[in-house]
């Protein structure tokens, strides 16, 4: 049996006296899709900048398809032992981010190309090709010479789908990526998003669209305070959720959206 | 005004030189700056001095101090130090340095969090992460506040004339000392680093619109 894609054990993370993350333990198996829905504050977020080491844990363990990620000790704070392992498993994630994080210099193609060429070193000329099929693919083929400014926030979300889909990753981690958007550029990001959920691709979503993650997931993860009060299958945990204060949140959410 | 413009090749030297090497000098300080401690207490003592003090000083410091001591004058930077050509492009470039090395700073501060954090995600290391993010950006930022500086060191470049060197205003005043001239010999000069300075701020304008296309108003 192969390891699975991410496994996160008994992640803690405090910010100052702020605990963020109060020991959470995750195992994302190839082709899940896993949503990870909660309360602003409630640390999904953080949990999900973990697993790239954006966010270092104060303690805990985490593995990228079986690989520990190796830590050590400086003055009293862990580190990761090794920035190269660091920098090798980071190129393995596909990030995005809910402020798209562009590189403003660059053009769209650019953008796609950069890792790739750069931290990979694949060759320029076969990196090229495959970000014209992946920008096609998120219906940006005609932009690949504009500029981040010159287009709007649902263009550049799906301009940063294709720079991280680039990396040929591992898993895919998105961090709210519709919540900066404008509601009427929504609807392409998830969309692009569904597509690739229905590929098979290994995903975890912060969102706070509760219809998307109850439609696209294999699994959804309810975190409340730093924990995981309660997770299961999208139909179970948003129709039949055990936990009240789930069920309080779900409510909340469905009477905000239907409001 | 053609015995002026002989004076110009040495200008145009004195400015390029300490220009260019004074920009990567600059880099290097403003990147000494962002980092650990030691170094940026050195960068911090060495802006404050230099910007802190007249260039005419440490032009002369540089060229009639250095000489004064005995392991400058064996060692083997004294065939350079002991021309007042190479004592001149060194006291423009370290001044210049100090100035630009805060404008890079600041250039460095304007880089978005997010830009640097995506290519921390996408792996890349923090040599790569400078080099193909982080400068780009930054330099770009402080282009327009930069070619301030580079026009003060086009003009700074007359204080060279103190150490002997024949450049525009050196040979502008021994013109002058010849054929008491003195109105129609400056307002000459004066035309000539107006045109330099106007060339550059150009130059800089037309760099500015090739790198940062992406400010550019209109489609793609």
């Amino acid at each position: 049996m192969t390891a699975p894609t991410i496994t996160l054990t008994n992640i803690r993370k405090s910010f100052g006296t702020l605990n963020v993350l109060k020991g959470i333990s995750l195992t994302a198996h190839e082709g899940e899709v896993i949503s990870i829905i909660g309360a602003s504050g409630s640390g999904k977020s953080t949990l999900l900048r973990c697993i790239p080491l954006l966010e270092v844990p104060d303690s805990g363990e985490i593995a990228i398809a079986g690989e520990v990620v190796r830590m050590k000790t400086r003055a009293g704070r862990p580190v990761p032992a090794d920035a190269a392992q660091v920098n090798r498993l980071r190129a393995s994630l596909g990030f995005v981010f809910q402020n798209f994080n562009l590189w403003a210099h660059l053009t769209v193609l650019q953008n796609v190309i950069e890792a790739p060429v750069h931290v990979q070193k694949r060759p320029r000329a076969e990196a090229m090709a495959e970000a014209e099929t992946l920008l096609e693919k998120v219906g940006l083929a005609d932009k690949r010479g504009a500029y981040p400014a010159q287009l709007s926030g649902g263009q550049q979300q799906r301009v940063a789908i294709a720079r991280a889909l680039a990396m040929r990753p591992r898993a895919l981690l998105f961090d709210e990526p519709t919540s900066a958007l404008d509601p009427e550029l929504v609807g392409e990001v998830l969309h692009v998003i569904a597509d690739l959920a229905a590929e098979g691709r290994t995903m975890l979503i912060v969102t706070h669209e509760m219809a998307f993650a109850a439609d696209v997931s294999t699994r959804a993860i309810f975190l409340h305070d730093g924990q995981i009060e309660e997770q299961g299958p999208p139909g179970q945990l948003f129709n039949a959720p055990q936990s009240d204060r789930t069920r309080a949140f779900i409510a909340r959410h469905l009477n905000r959206h239907s409001a | 005004m053609g015995q002026l413009l002989g004076g110009l090749p040495l200008t145009l030297e004195l400015a390029s030189i300490s220009i260019s090497a004074g920009i990567v000098l600059a880099t290097a300080l403003a990147l000494l700056r962002a980092g650990l401690r030691p170094g940026a207490w050195f960068v911090r003592g060495y802006v404050y001095v230099l910007r802190g003090t007249p260039l005419l000083l440490q032009i002369f410091l540089i060229y009639y101090g250095l000489g004064q001591l005995g392991w400058v004058r064996h060692s083997v930077l004294w065939p350079f130090l002991r021309q007042p050509y190479w004592c001149a492009i060194l006291a423009l470039t370290l001044n210049t340095a100090a100035y630009g090395s805060e404008i890079i700073r600041g250039g460095l501060q304007a880089v978005p969090a997010g830009a640097v954090e995506a290519g921390r995600a996408a792996g890349m290391s923090r040599p790569l992460l400078y080099r193909r993010i982080v400068l780009p950006l930054a330099l770009r930022q402080a282009l327009p506040a930069y070619s301030n500086e580079m026009i003060s060191m086009i003009k700074a470049t007359s204080l060279a004339s103190i150490v002997t060197m024949m450049e525009l205003s050196g040979i502008a005043y021994a013109i002058i000392s010849e054929t008491y001239r003195a109105l129609e010999v400056f307002l000459c000069a004066g035309a000539i680093y107006l045109t330099l300075t106007f060339l550059l701020s150009r130059a800089v304008a037309m760099a500015e619109a090739w790198l940062n296309p992406h400010l550019r108003a209109g489609t793609p």
